[in-house]
Order: C-alpha cells, then sequence, then structure tokens
C-alpha cells in the first residue's frame, strides 16, 4: 500500500475505510438476511444441542451410572470436557485483557467475538461438574450459606470448591468486561435504527450512552482496571482447575509443574477455537479488511510460542517421572506413553507439540486454510491432553488389582457433542445479533500506520447511502435542529 | 443557558479546537465522539478519574471479607477436621480470597462507573446527530456568538446553537 508511514505500521485495518463505512460494516450482519450456510450451521449446531440436553436429562432422570464409569476411571470424558471447555475460554481474555495491556492494538478486531466466546465456552464448562455431581438440583451446596443442617459450612480447603469459585468469578467478569466493552457500541446500532422492537432493546441495552468525553475518560480508566483485574484472574482460573488434580497423590497428576503448564496449554487451545471461529466469520461476513490476514498471523505466533511451552511442559514432565526417583510416577509416565492408551499420548503430542511448529513457515502462518486446519489440529490434540492426563493417570494406579480400562459410552458422546451444539448455537446467535467487531475500537485505530489519513468529508445535510438490504436503518443524516431521542 | 456546538469529522480537529477554546477562555461543556479520543481529557482540563480507588477500596473489602469468613467457618463457627489440616489453614484459603477480591473490585467499580456517568437501562437521552457514528461535537457554552465564530474558525463543518441535553451541565 502506497500510504504507509513506516513498514514497521501496517495499517490494522487494510482496506481505506471512513468511520461511517465501519459502522455500516460491522453492522451489515446484523441486519441482512442469514444466509443458507448460517442456517444450515445453526441448524447442525441446534441438533447437537438437543441431542446434548435429552442425553443429559436422560442421565439426570436414570443415574449417574448410564456413565459406565469404571471404578477407577471416576472422572473421563465429562472433566476432561469440563477442562477442554476452561482452556478455550482464556484466549479470549488474554486477547481483551492482556494484549490491551500490552498496548497491542491489532487486538480490537478480535476481542469482541473472543470476548463471546469465552463466555459460551464458560457455559460449556460449568455444565459438566454440575452433571458430575450425580445430584445437579443440590448443586448449591457447593455455595457457602447459612443452612439448616446445623453450622455446617463448605470445605475451603478443597480444590473442587476453589473451582466454585473460580469460575463463577470468571463468568462474571468476563461478562462484565464484554457488557463494558459492548455499552458504547449498542449505543452507535441504537442510533442507527429507525425505530421498532430492536431500537427499544438497543435502547435498553446500551443505558443512555450519547458519547460524552466526560462518559469516555472515566469508561477508558475502568476498561484498563477491568483489564488488569481479568488478567490474573484467567492465569488463577486454570491454576485452579489444575490445582484439582495436582493436590491429589495420584502418580500424574501430583505435579508441581501443572498450574504453568494448564495455563499454556488453555491459552494454546484457546488461540486455536478464535482462530477456527474467525477465519470462518471473516469469510463469512466479509470481515477480511478488518480481521486481516496480520491478525492471524500474530494469533498463529500466540500458538507457537504456547505450543512449544506445552511441549517443554511434556518432557519436564517425562523428566521428573524419572528423576523423582519414585517407581509409581516412572510407572505412569512409561504406561502413557506406551501403555494401553499410547494412542492417545502420541495423538496429542503430534497435534500439540510438532503439528504447530509447522507455523513457523510464514506460508504456512499467512494462509488462513492452512491455518484453519492448524487449529482443528491443535483443538483436537488439546481435547486428548485432558483425556491423557486423567484417563492414564486413573486406569493404572498404585493397585493393579484396581487396573481397569476405560471407554467411553453413548451418553458421555452425546453430552460431550451437546457440548459442541451449545457452544456453536450461542456463537451462531451472537453474530447475528451484536456487532461482532468493537466498532468504536476499530474506529479509534482507523488510521493506524497511515499516513494524513482523513475521513472523506460528507456533508451533515446530504444523505448517507443505505445499503439495499437494511431498510430499517435510517438513512445518516439528521437534522441538526433536533437532537434524536432514543 | 445556550451553547454552541460546532461538528467536526476528524479526531486531530477537535482535539485541537478542545485545547484552543480552554486557552481562548471559552468553556468547553462537552466533547461528544464515537470512539475515545487520547488526550481529550487534557485538552478538557478534566480531572483524573476517582475510579481506580474505588476498585482499590472494593477489592480489599473483598479480600478482607472473604479472609474473613473463611477463618470464621473454619476455625469458630464449625471447626471440621480435614485430613488432619490446621484449622486456620491460611495458604488453602488464598484461592478464594483471591477471587473475591476480584469479583468484588470488578463488579464494584463497573457499577461506580454507571453511577457516576448516571448511565442505566431505560435512560432517555437526547444524542447529538451521528455523535456515535462518524462525527465529532465540541460543544461550548455561548458569550455573545463568540463560541460560534470560534468554532467556525476553528474548522468545524457546522455549528448549531442550542440547548442539549445528556451530560452537559
Amino acid at each position: 500500500m502506497a500510504d504507509h508511514q513506516s513498514s514497521l505500521r501496517e495499517p490494522l485495518v487494510s482496506a481505506p475505510r471512513t468511520l461511517g463505512q465501519i459502522t455500516d460494516d460491522v453492522m451489515r450482519p446484523m441486519h441482512a438476511r442469514p444466509t443458507w450456510k448460517w442456517w444450515a450451521a445453526f441448524a447442525v449446531a441446534v441438533s447437537l444441542l438437543t441431542l446434548g440436553v435429552s442425553t443429559v436429562a436422560y442421565q439426570i432422570l436414570t443415574g449417574i451410572g448410564t456413565w459406565g464409569l469404571n471404578r477407577t476411571v471416576g472422572w473421563a470424558f465429562d472433566i476432561t470436557n469440563f477442562v477442554f471447555w476452561v482452556g478455550i475460554g482464556h484466549a479470549g481474555t488474554l486477547i481483551s485483557a492482556i494484549l490491551f495491556l500490552f498496548r497491542q492494538k491489532w487486538r480490537t478486531s478480535i476481542n469482541r467475538s473472543a470476548e463471546a466466546m469465552t463466555l459460551f465456552a464458560v457455559m460449556c464448562a460449568g455444565v459438566f461438574p454440575i452433571i458430575h455431581m450425580g445430584r445437579p438440583w443440590v448443586g448449591f451446596w457447593a455455595i457457602p450459606y447459612p443452612n439448616d443442617r446445623g453450622p455446617l459450612w463448605v470445605n475451603f480447603r478443597s480444590p473442587l470448591l476453589w473451582d466454585v469459585f473460580a469460575i463463577s468469578t470468571y463468568f462474571t467478569v468476563s461478562a462484565v468486561f464484554w457488557y463494558v466493552g459492548l455499552v458504547p457500541d449498542l449505543a452507535t446500532v441504537r442510533d442507527r435504527l429507525k425505530s421498532g422492537l430492536k431500537k427499544a432493546l438497543f435502547s435498553v441495552l446500551s443505558l443512555g450512552w450519547n458519547g460524552s468525553s466526560r462518559t469516555w475518560a472515566r469508561y477508558e480508566v475502568l476498561y484498563l482496571l477491568l483489564a488488569g483485574l481479568a488478567t490474573p484472574l484467567v492465569l488463577s482460573v486454570h491454576t485452579i482447575v489444575s490445582m484439582d488434580f495436582a493436590t491429589s497423590v495420584i502418580p500424574g497428576w501430583h505435579t508441581t509443574i501443572f498450574p504453568p503448564y494448564f495455563v499454556a496449554g488453555a491459552v494454546f487451545s484457546g488461540f486455536a477455537m478464535v482462530l477456527t471461529l474467525l477465519i470462518i466469520a471473516r469469510v463469512v461476513m466479509g470481515f477480511e479488511h478488518l480481521i486481516t490476514i496480520r491478525h492471524l498471523e500474530n494469533m498463529a505466533k500466540v500458538i507457537i510460542v504456547t505450543g512449544s511451552l506445552v511441549g517443554l511442559a511434556y518432557g519436564t514432565e517425562f523428566f521428573v517421572a524419572w528423576y523423582s526417583g519414585s517407581a509409581f510416577e516412572r510407572f505412569a509416565f512409561i504406561n502413557r506413553a506406551f501403555g494401553p492408551f499410547a494412542w492417545s499420548y502420541w495423538i496429542m503430542v503430534s497435534c500439540n507439540v510438532i503439528s504447530p511448529q509447522l507455523l513457523w513457515f510464514k506460508r504456512l502462518r499467512t494462509s488462513p486454510l492452512a491455518l484453519f486446519a492448524l487449529s482443528l489440529v491443535v483443538n483436537v490434540g488439546m481435547w486428548f491432553e485432558r483425556f491423557v492426563i486423567i484417563v492414564t493417570s486413573l486406569h493404572r494406579d498404585f493397585l493393579p488389582s484396581s487396573w481397569a480400562m476405560y471407554a467411553p459410552t453413548k451418553i458421555e458422546v452425546f453430552t460431550m457433542l451437546g457440548s459442541f451444539g451449545l457452544f456453536f448455537t450461542l456463537f451462531l446467535l451472537f453474530v447475528r445479533v451484536l456487532p461482532v467487531i468493537s466498532i468504536g475500537e476499530v474506529k479509534a485505530v482507523l488510521s493506524f500506520g497511515r499516513k494524513g489519513h482523513k475521513p472523506t468529508h460528507e456533508p451533515l445535510t446530504a444523505p448517507a447511502p443505505v445499503p439495499a438490504d437494511r431498510p430499517d436503518v435510517v438513512p445518516a443524516p439528521i437534522p441538526l435542529s433536533g437532537a434524536t431521542t432514543p | 443557558m445556550t451553547f454552541a456546538i460546532g461538528y467536526f469529522d476528524d479526531e486531530a480537529q477537535v482535539l485541537t479546537a478542545t485545547r484552543k477554546a480552554r486557552e481562548s477562555g471559552f468553556s468547553v461543556s462537552d466533547v461528544f465522539s464515537p470512539y475515545a479520543i487520547h488526550g481529550i481529557e487534557d485538552a478538557m482540563g478534566l480531572r483524573p478519574s476517582r475510579l481506580p480507588w474505588v476498585c482499590f477500596a472494593a477489592g480489599m473489602t473483598g479480600a478482607t471479607l472473604a479472609m474473613g469468613f473463611q477463618l470464621w467457618t473454619s476455625v469458630s463457627s464449625w471447626a471440621l477436621n480435614v485430613g488432619g489440616k490446621p484449622f486456620a489453614s491460611v495458604p488453602a484459603f488464598i484461592p478464594v480470597t483471591f477471587e473475591l477480591t476480584v469479583l468484588s473490585a470488578a463488579l464494584t467499580s463497573a457499577f461506580a462507573l454507571f453511577a457516576r456517568a448516571k448511565l442505566f437501562p431505560g435512560k432517555k437521552v437526547k444524542v447529538l446527530p451521528r455523535v456515535t457514528d462518524d462525527r465529532f461535537a465540541l460543544v461550548l457554552e455561548e458569550r455573545d456568538g463568540a463560541a460560534a465564530s470560534f468554532l467556525q474558525s476553528a474548522g468545524a463543518l457546522e455549528v448549531a446553537a442550542e440547548t442539549p441535553q445528556g451530560d452537559a451541565p
């Protein structure tokens, strides 16, 4: 592009756009009729969700025995899925909070959908421990409240209780962060709509935002504070999840490396999921100029780093198992790599350690198709990582008399599919009803890397073009004499 | 009181105009923009937000309550021997304390912003045309037409005189 200031600062929005056009671009999918591709994806997602809901209803009515868990492998598919989904959520907070603190402006086009992904993934994760309780209707027992069973309180020394606090806090703070980020954009949408239910809804949700700089100044402070709070929070959540394992005495679980290893793995799998979703979304919604190859490439670089960290953790685990001199520990790891579940171990290694190294090649890193394929591979690999940790450690523990093989039942598989259905249903609805890209933040970086950028002057009195597919949008100029009252 | 509203289509222009307006002795009522203009708080002469203090106080309160509650339940109200661990096992209480610190700090700060900026669901508000889309508006207190002519000279695309609602004082 000819209008670069410097080759070090490539524009973040690759096509020349004015402020108003950014609003148009982002709002277009909210008004256009859904395409058949969206309907097809939605049909698949809702079918999976229905399958999942009916499966969960069946297992709750019948009992947890429908899982067919072996006595030694009491934590299998469900906790695998729990850890998997919590991990997926982490990239959202990482993109929105940590990259914000590091002043990484390239996050602006992707943070909104990444945060939405976080919320939906945490919802999916939350389902599993609740089902795993066996009696979900007494799930509230995990919350400390004055009860009539004597002054009986929850056990605050249990990592499972820490999970309750960690996951619910994470969900709440992520939701607040997401919503606070949405408010100015909701106002933008509100002011573009003419009338009707949609406008009323956006008026309520946008809380009366009017773009005042007094509010903006405070808003920026709040956003910074929330980012600062969410950053340690995201690290704490997966650390606490890892402590579910690390504070036990099972060989293969009882390791001090777990907290950082789990956090790295979470970021790794989360970025892979963000890539999977955004590569589809940018093509389907025509956001190639907003979610550029550069965004994809930067995420690919994060995947290389975290994939290598995960690989390092696998190696360290093995080394420590040998170096500890503990026969049980050593056995657990040799059994992992060469025992009856060796296939899952090697799927994990090839997907998580070997495949991301391909991203060192710039050609692969900048090819959406290759990235999409690799992101799926990483998702599979990270799911298997949790499976390996849980199943291979449990199926052969201290006593050979309690050894058992484990295979998932239909119920477990359907529940897992149902969680994917829930995730994709929510995501597909999200892209239809809310601005998928942070309009305000993208506008702020529009001139980034451009010399003398200035939006073309449209006089206030001349109507801005209204796309034919958006009859409900008010033609832009509003008479100056009367401000609009939503 | 009447106000002069100057509409701009460029961030840099409105920033310069705001700075000049204050230097020329005009009273800047507010600046409306579709995104946060960095440096506008200096140009407008806004005092730094006190939200960080709210956040800090809420975090400390959350931490104290969480740790206090855990110690009270585990040591005093119903001391339960779990695996021979001490009753006042402070390190084991850190995760929950941390989570509640973050939770109360985040929620309180967010609600503090909403309260301070008077943002609430269903608020009736007058929005200047296109300021949430692609226009920047500098609102000055009018002094016998001086503000309007200042805005003209500062490069405003259009100048209007009226009494804006919303956050304007």
